[in-house]
């Protein structure tokens, strides 16, 4: 009876073991990650994108879309991730460079868009082309002069990796991997990326660190002056199209016009945020002027008079010697080095 | 002795059996096969009265241009069936895009509709503008399916790829996407169809609508279109618009069986 019992036992013991080594490798288990959540900051409007419809935010589809946006299989020949150009340290724009490398060392028409406080964007791209945060991820993926592949081949790549067919079960509860799932986790990882926590947001909040100087505060009039109809705080910007006076050059961008196909939205462009500005330069639709001082004296002195040039435009903007070293003492006080640093948001390890 | 054995193989069996893989609470939602009866619509392409083959077979428009199709695919969505007394039923979810080239793109079902006679079908070409401005969507709608614009968002509703020596500019090829989904320039059309008798749902049996698109229309009424012209639409405007008014007509009933 002990013999038999031995022989129980130790084929229970077996059974056992093999319930154990059932289970999948254990790098690809999913690991319990700490939850993550989108918050409105204090004194902001309620935001255009939210997660409140059919995708929900969870911290293992935000990881999911950590990892795609710092994937460079994402392109063509595998060397260009949306982090190539979107770099953090630069406020995910791509700083130097007024247009940025895509595949085979290929050149766009314009620059690199930093990325932040993207959930209170109703448009997306310098000519506003796409109408929701969600459709953004394909457009550079399938761009030929950006990572210029297939969404098919992307779509297998990512279903032949175990580690994505896990990570894509984690995140929406089963292994299915498609490009509205892809989508989605590419807007739970962008539409994080939020940017309130420069030295003007701890003003605005009265937080310590927070304390403006007589010139920054200086600045600031300057700014609500001359500068906030059309970069309204908080997010310093208003999301609408306009032409600013730029010279036309020989790309001969039409902006806004080669989407609407109207002769009236000729050489507009989405208004850019003025957070940030330390680390995004270039500056302007094609990264043309390297310096602020570039930028503040296009608005003294070298507007282009042209049909559709912003009303507010038409005499440029007077600003005194004064008047500009105190508004890029205030611009300064909109960078968040905490952003461009937040671990969240950098390529996982 | 040997009941022993018996207890430790069956003990093995029922704990080996855990190792299976559970089932997927999210996989396992899928209804079961429906087994009703439900009404079948078929869709049949082809250009005036001769049947359409890709590549091969050469078609003359109504300008007198000579062209053929690679690829003709379209949206049919917004899909309700009208009874004897005009009551409406609508199709859920109801996005289907039909690919010359897949066959099984050309016939679905309609799951749900009561058991009646209807007299009338309605559907869209194309996509609804709701659809065109709520993110990532999946299945017929997927961004993957070559029928979505990436970099100016919206659903390409209908379009025909091919060659027409007329094309002016080499290597002579037809491309004509034809999307735009707000304003003047959308180009979805509503089509409704009276059917030449009635569709039947009924506990044994359900009838299959026979509907034809007839490519000839693109290039007919009201524009007559002349390919020397017009041979490449890749945005929305009044290229597309014009094209889309000449669609509107373009589908009819064949058949009910």
């Amino acid at each position: 009876m002990k013999k038999q019992l031995t022989i129980l036992s130790s084929l229970f013991l077996a059974s056992f073991t093999g319930i154990i080594s059932c289970k999948p490798d254990p790098s690809f288990e999913p690991k319990v990650l700490a939850p993550i959540a989108f918050n409105v900051p204090q004194g902001w409007p309620q935001p255009f994108y939210n997660f409140n419809g059919n995708n929900k935010l969870t911290r293992e589809g935000f990881e999911l879309g950590r990892k795609l946006f710092y994937d460079p299989r994402l392109s063509r020949d595998n060397t260009v991730s949306c982090g190539s150009c979107h770099q953090q340290f630069s406020g995910f724009a791509q700083i130097d460079h007024p247009v940025s490398h895509g595949v085979d060392d290929l050149l766009g028409p314009r620059n690199s868009p930093a990325l932040f406080n993207l959930n209170w964007h109703t448009s997306f791209m310098w000519d506003g082309g796409i109408n929701h945060i969600e459709n953004q991820p394909v457009a550079p993926i399938q761009n030929p002069v950006e990572m210029d592949e297939t969404l098919d081949n992307v779509l297998n790549k990512l279903r032949s990796d175990a580690t994505y067919r896990s990570m894509f079960k984690a995140a929406f509860g089963d292994e299915t991997i498609n490009t509205q799932r892809m989508s989605w986790a590419f807007t739970q990882f962008m539409g994080m990326m939020v940017s309130a926590d420069s030295k003007y947001d701890k003003y605005k909040r009265g937080e310590a660190g927070g304390a403006m100087t007589t010139q920054e505060l200086a600045g600031y009039d300057v700014y609500k002056q001359k500068c906030a109809s059309c970069h309204k705080e908080p997010l310093f910007t208003d999301f609408t199209f306009r032409n600013n006076g730029l010279a036309v050059t020989s790309v001969n961008d039409s902006g806004r016009a080669h989407i609407t196909q109207r002769a009236d939205d000729l050489y507009k462009f989405k208004m850019p945020s003025l957070r940030n500005l330390k680390y995004t330069w270039p500056y302007m639709h094609d990264g043309r002027f390297n310096t602020l001082d570039q930028v503040l004296n296009h608005y003294t002195t070298g507007i282009i008079q042209s049909p559709t040039l912003d009303a507010s435009l038409t005499s440029g903007i007077a600003l005194t010697i004064q008047e500009k070293e105190d508004l890029l003492s205030f611009l300064n006080t909109l960078n968040d080095e905490a952003f461009t640093k937040n671990p969240l948001f950098a390529e996982p390890k | 002795m040997s009941r022993v054995y018996l207890l430790a193989i069956l003990i093995t069996i029922l704990f080996g059996s855990s190792c299976q893989k559970r089932p997927d609470p999210i996989s396992n939602t899928t209804p079961p096969a429906n087994t009703k009866p439900a009404l079948r619509l078929v869709f049949e392409n082809k250009v005036g009265a001769q049947a359409l083959v890709l590549n091969t077979k050469n078609y003359i428009n109504e300008n007198g241009d000579t062209f053929n199709v690679s690829a003709y695919k379209y949206y049919i969505s917004n899909i309700s069936l009208f009874t004897e007394n005009n009551i409406e039923y609508k199709e859920n979810e109801s996005y289907h895009l039909i690919n010359e080239s897949d066959k099984n793109s050309k016939t679905f079902t309609i799951q749900n509709l009561p058991e009646t006679a209807y007299t009338k079908i309605k559907f869209m070409i194309g996509v609804d503008s709701s659809r065109n401005v709520s993110g990532a969507q999946s299945g017929a709608l997927a961004p993957d399916n070559g029928m979505f614009w990436d970099w100016n968002t919206g659903y390409i509703m209908a379009k025909i790829e091919g060659f027409s020596p007329q094309a002016s500019i080499y290597p002579n090829n037809l491309g004509i996407h034809i999307g735009g989904f707000k304003g003047q320039y959308a180009t979805q059309r509503w089509v409704t169809l009276t059917l030449p008798v009635k569709a039947i749902i009924n506990s044994d049996k359900a009838s299959t609508i026979h509907i034809i698109s007839d490519i000839s229309e693109w290039f007919k009424t009201p524009n007559k279109i002349d390919l020397s012209t017009l041979f490449v639409v890749g945005s929305e405007g009044i290229e597309a618009k014009t094209i889309a008014d000449n669609y509107a007509d373009m589908f009819s009933i064949d058949h009910v069986d």
